[in-house]
């Protein structure tokens, strides 16, 4: 047994069936206690009055869409090296998530910024490298649909991927190093959480939770509806055949 | 190699080649913006550097889906793919003289639109410098996106889609060598990084770029 067996489709699709309304659930619970827990039964930011609720999105959203393009990056490299299909297509269906997250964080960044820093945009280093993201993401998506063969479109978009990553990486230290960042450094990291008040960190701990599972569980529906759909197509291809 | 520079170059050249178009566009971009923004000089020499490196830049794009396009249609790049040299090699070379027709020209006609755009004047020795080391970086980095739309029919909007994202790094050294330099500003620090970008992506992307053109006539 080993985790090779559910790039079989029947494999991922039996297991995925049965996975999928448990991460589901678990997500909407984590979601909604997370959100209700950080916008109701928290104190208001001395300096920043209630608008610091909205980082119970604007952070989790933001982390997962950069995890969502390394999500795809890692997947992508398994379909170049070992030619799963259900690899290339769980990164295509994690594309327009990724994208999606990467808007929320930008629209409530924005309208953080409105009042905090009295603009709805400034070209600071992680806005600037946020964008930057949201462009490769159309891009990646782009091809995806401009590609008719399926096998085609999956390589190329692999080879985009992986190049796209590496210039994502440069944007971002050359953005840096183009302007100074208004926007704080990282208040939550792995090592030390001093800098976060516990009684933000734990609801901020169950949001981040939350859109981890929503990922995971959007990724496995629109990569169970994208199998349905190869399904689909070679049944209709046999019965023209036929 | 050479043989495959030379047709590059001379198909690029003759008529229907599209050689002054990107010219003409790098020469619009410097007329036009004066003309948007107001004469304001002192307005203009600060926002000259960005400008010209910009206008560069599209310039570059317009000829890149021609790179690969003409020769999928009349199957030159099915014997090259067949052919002795390396596909990686060949890629590098129609790079080069895709640069050869474009990057060079706009580097040598640069100064000539720094003057309308009141660009200070020592700026112009670095934005010689700076096009010199980062157009190249342009050509390679086109070529890899002319690559990936190769086989399709509408490829020009998506090959500007995915390759301006990836110009990124490149304009802001490029653009950020000019500033300096027309500041009075040592300059070393983004011409080493400039040139870093333009030598990795020289010896990566064409592996990239040739594995791409192969899953494109698979």
């Amino acid at each position: 047994m080993s985790l090779w067996e559910y790039a079989n489709p029947q494999k991922f699709m039996q297991l995925s069936r049965w996975v999928l309304p448990f991460v589901a659930a678990a997500s909407v619970l984590c979601l909604v206690i997370g959100l209700a827990w950080g916008f109701f039964w928290t104190p208001d930011d001395y300096k920043q009055g209630s608008t610091v609720k909205i980082f119970y999105l604007h952070v989790p959203a933001a982390m997962m869409a950069i995890n969502a393009w390394v999500m795809m990056l890692v997947t992508s490299l398994v379909w170049l090296i070992r030619r799963h299909h259900v690899s290339a297509l769980a990164a295509k269906a994690a594309a327009p998530v990724g994208l999606t997250f990467t808007l929320i964080a930008l629209a409530t960044g924005a309208l953080w910024g409105q009042p905090m820093w009295g603009t709805w945009w400034a070209w600071d280093p992680r806005l600037t490298s946020f964008l930057i993201l949201a462009l490769f993401y159309l891009g990646y998506i782009a091809l995806w649909q401009a590609v008719d063969d399926p096998d085609t479109a999956a390589d190329l978009t692999s080879v985009l991927c992986i190049v796209g990553s590496v210039f994502a990486l440069l944007s971002r230290y050359a953005v840096n190093f183009w302007n100074q960042g208004l926007h704080q450094g990282a208040s939550l990291s792995l090592d030390k959480k001093e800098n976060v008040a516990d009684v933000f960190w734990y609801p901020a701990l169950v949001c981040i939770a939350g859109f981890v599972l929503l990922f995971i569980s959007l990724v496995l529906l629109r990569t169970r509806t994208e199998i349905r759909s190869r399904r689909l197509g070679a049944l209709l291809a046999r019965e023209r055949m036929g | 190699m050479i043989a495959l520079l030379v047709r590059d170059m001379r198909l690029a050249m003759r008529a229907g080649g599209g050689f002054g178009l990107g010219l003409a566009f790098f020469l619009l971009v410097a007329v036009l913006v004066p003309l948007g923004v107001g004469p304001n000089s002192a307005l203009l020499a600060k926002i000259a550097p960005g400008i010209l490196w910009v206008g560069a830049l599209l310039a570059c794009l317009l000829s890149l889906d021609r790179l690969f396009a003409l020769d999928f249609e009349d199957g030159s790049l099915d014997l090259l793919v067949t052919a002795p040299i390396p596909l990686e090699g060949a890629v590098a070379i129609k790079a080069l003289a895709h640069w050869l027709v474009t990057g060079l020209p706009l580097t040598l006609i640069a100064p000539v639109l720094g003057v309308l755009l009141n660009l200070p004047e020592a700026g112009y020795f670095w934005l010689v410098v700076s096009l010199a080391l980062g157009t190249p970086a342009l050509s390679v980095i086109g070529a890899f996106g002319a690559a990936l739309t190769v086989g399709l029919k509408r490829g020009g909007l998506l090959l500007s889609l995915l390759v301006l994202p990836l110009y990124v790094p490149t304009l802001i050294f490029g653009a950020e060598v000019v500033k300096r330099g027309a500041d009075g500003m040592a300059t070393a620090t983004p011409l080493a990084l400039l040139a870093a970008i333009t030598a990795g992506v020289a010896a990566l992307l064409p592996f990239a770029s040739a594995a791409a053109i192969r899953i494109n006539l698979r």
